[in-house]
C-alpha cells in the first residue's frame, strides 16, 4: 500500500481520458442535445404561434359573419324601402296620370260642349231667321234685318 | 476453494498482492501493472464505447443507446451546473463526466468474483492480479492529485498568480497582517487535505468491500453449510456494494466538481 510510480503513470491516463471525454465525447453529444433542444423549442414557439393565429382568425371569421350579417340585413332593409317607394312613386305616377286624362277628358268635354253650344247657336240663329223670315215674308226685307239678327244671334 | 490449505492471512494477502514490475532501485520507482492495465483497459473500453455512441449522435429521435448516453449525459450535467457557475461545457462538465464513468467502471469490477477472476488471470499466467483499480491507494490518489493540480491551476487562471497567493495569506479570516499566518496555516490545511480526504475515501471504501468479501468468502473453508452460509452473505454484500461502488464514484465526482468551483470563486 506504499505510494509509488503507479500513481504518476495513473494520473497520465487520467490526463488522456479527460482529454479524449473533453474533446470527443462531450461536444458531439452537447450538440446533438442543444440542437435537439433548439428544434423542441422551436417547434413549441410555433405551436403557440399557431394556436394565436387561429384565434385571431376565428375572430376574424366572427367578425367577417357578423358583417356580412348586418350588411344582409341593411340591404333587405333598403330593398324593402326602394320597393315600397317604387310602389308609392307608381301610385303617384298613377294618379297624376289618371289626373292628366280625367283633365283632357274634361277640356275634351268642354270643347265638345263649347262646339255643339256653338252649332246650337248657328242652327238657333239660323232657326230664328228662318222663323223670322217665314212671319215678316211680306213686310220686312230680309237684307235690312240681317244686321239685327246677327247681333241678336252674337248675344246667345 | 482453491487457496484452502492456505492460512486465512496467506489466503488474504495473496488476493490483496499487486502485480508488480520494478524500475527502479528505490521503493518509489514500482509498477502496479495490474491497476495501470486494468484502469486503461476499463477506460479505452468505456470510452471508446461512449465516443462509438455520440460519434453518431442525432439531435433527432435518439437510438436508444444515445438516449442511455443521454440520461448520462444529463445527470452530471445537472450536478455541474447546480454547483459550478461559468462556462461548464469546456471543461468541467467533460471533466466530471471522466471522473464518474471512470471510477464508477473502475469500483464495478469489485463485482467480479475474486477467486473466479483469480483463476481466470491464472490461465492468462497472471498469479498476483487485483481486479479492482480504485482499491489501489495510487489510483485513487492519482486522481485527486490530478483533481488538486487543476485546482491551482484554475486558481491561478482566474485569479492570477497575485490573485491566488493573497487568498492564500487573506482568507478566510481577513487582510490585516496579524492574521496571515493563521491564514496561510489554513489553507495549507486545506491543500493538504482536501486531495486526501478525495482520494482516502474512495480508497477505503473499496478497500474495505474487497477485504469484507475476502472474509466472506473464507467461509467456504468450513464445509458445504459455511459455504452456502457465505455465499448468501456475499450475495448480500454484494448487492449493498452496488450503492456503494455507485455513491462513491458519484462522491468522486462531486468533489472534484466543488473542488474546481471552489477554485474558480474569489472569496
Amino acid at each position: 500500500m506504499n505510494i509509488n510510480l503507479t500513481l504518476i503513470a495513473q494520473a497520465i491516463s487520467f490526463a488522456i481520458l479527460i482529454w479524449f471525454t473533453t474533446k470527443f465525447v462531450w461536444p458531439y453529444l452537447l450538440n446533438a442535445i442543444e440542437a435537439r433542444q433548439k428544434t423542441i423549442a422551436d417547434g413549441l414557439a410555433a405551436a403557440e404561434r399557431g394556436k394565436q393565429e387561429l384565434e385571431v382568425a376565428t375572430q376574424r371569421s366572427t367578425e367577417v359573419v357578423n358583417d356580412a350579417k348586418q350588411k344582409a340585413t341593411s340591404i333587405i332593409t333598403q330593398a324593402e324601402k326602394r320597393a315600397s317607394d317604387i310602389v308609392e312613386e307608381a301610385k303617384a305616377n298613377a294618379k297624376a296620370e289618371g289626373d292628366r286624362i280625367i283633365t283632357g277628358a274634361k277640356a275634351e268635354i268642354d270643347q265638345e260642349v263649347n262646339r255643339a253650344k256653338e252649332g246650337l247657336r248657328q242652327q238657333v240663329s239660323a232657326l230664328a231667321v228662318a222663323g223670322a223670315e217665314k212671319i215678316l215674308r211680306k213686310e220686312i226685307d230680309a237684307k235690312a234685318h240681317a244686321d239685327l239678327l246677327t247681333s241678336i244671334a252674337n248675344e246667345l | 476453494m482453491a487457496t484452502g490449505q492456505l492460512t486465512p492471512s496467506e489466503y488474504i494477502g495473496h488476493h490483496l498482492s499487486f502485480n508488480q514490475k520494478v524500475v527502479g532501485d528505490t521503493g518509489f520507482w514500482v509498477l502496479h501493472v495490474d491497476t495501470l492495465v486494468t484502469s486503461a483497459l476499463l477506460g479505452i473500453v468505456v470510452f471508446g464505447l461512449l465516443w462509438w455512441v455520440v460519434r453518431g449522435a442525432t439531435a433527432g429521435v435518439p437510438t436508444k443507446r444515445q438516449a442511455f448516453v443521454e440520461l448520462l449525459f444529463e445527470f452530471v450535467d445537472n450536478q455541474v451546473k447546480s454547483i459550478f457557475h461559468g462556462n461548464r461545457h469546456a471543461f468541467i462538465a467533460p471533466l466530471a463526466l471522466t471522473v464518474f464513468v471512470w471510477v464508477l467502471v473502475m469500483n464495478a469490477m469489485d463485482f467480479l468474483p475474486i477467486d473466479i477472476m483469480a483463476i481466470v488471470y491464472g490461465w492468462l499466467g497472471l498469479h498476483e492480479w487485483r481486479s479492482v483499480p480504485t482499491s489501489d491507494i495510487n489510483a485513487t490518489f492519482a486522481l485527486a492529485l490530478a483533481v488538486w493540480l487543476l485546482m491551482i491551476f484554475f486558481s491561478i487562471k482566474v485569479k492570477g498568480l497575485g490573485g491566488w497567493i493573497h487568498e492564500l495569506f487573506c482568507s478566510p479570516f481577513g487582510s490585516n497582517p496579524l492574521v496571515w499566518p493563521a491564514n496561510f496555516a489554513f489553507n495549507l490545511i486545506e491543500y493538504i487535505s482536501k486531495p486526501l480526504s478525495h482520494s482516502l475515501r474512495l480508497f477505503g471504501n473499496m478497500y474495505a468491500g474487497e477485504i469484507i468479501f475476502l472474509l466472506l468468502g473464507m467461509w467456504a473453508a468450513t464445509g458445504l453449510a459455511g459455504t452456502i452460509f457465505g455465499a448468501l452473505l456475499g450475495a448480500g454484500w454484494a448487492i449493498f456494494h452496488i450503492l456503494i461502488v455507485c455513491l462513491q464514484a458519484f462522491i468522486f465526482m462531486m468533489l472534484t466538481v466543488v473542488y474546481l468551483s471552489m477554485a474558480h470563486e474569489s472569496h
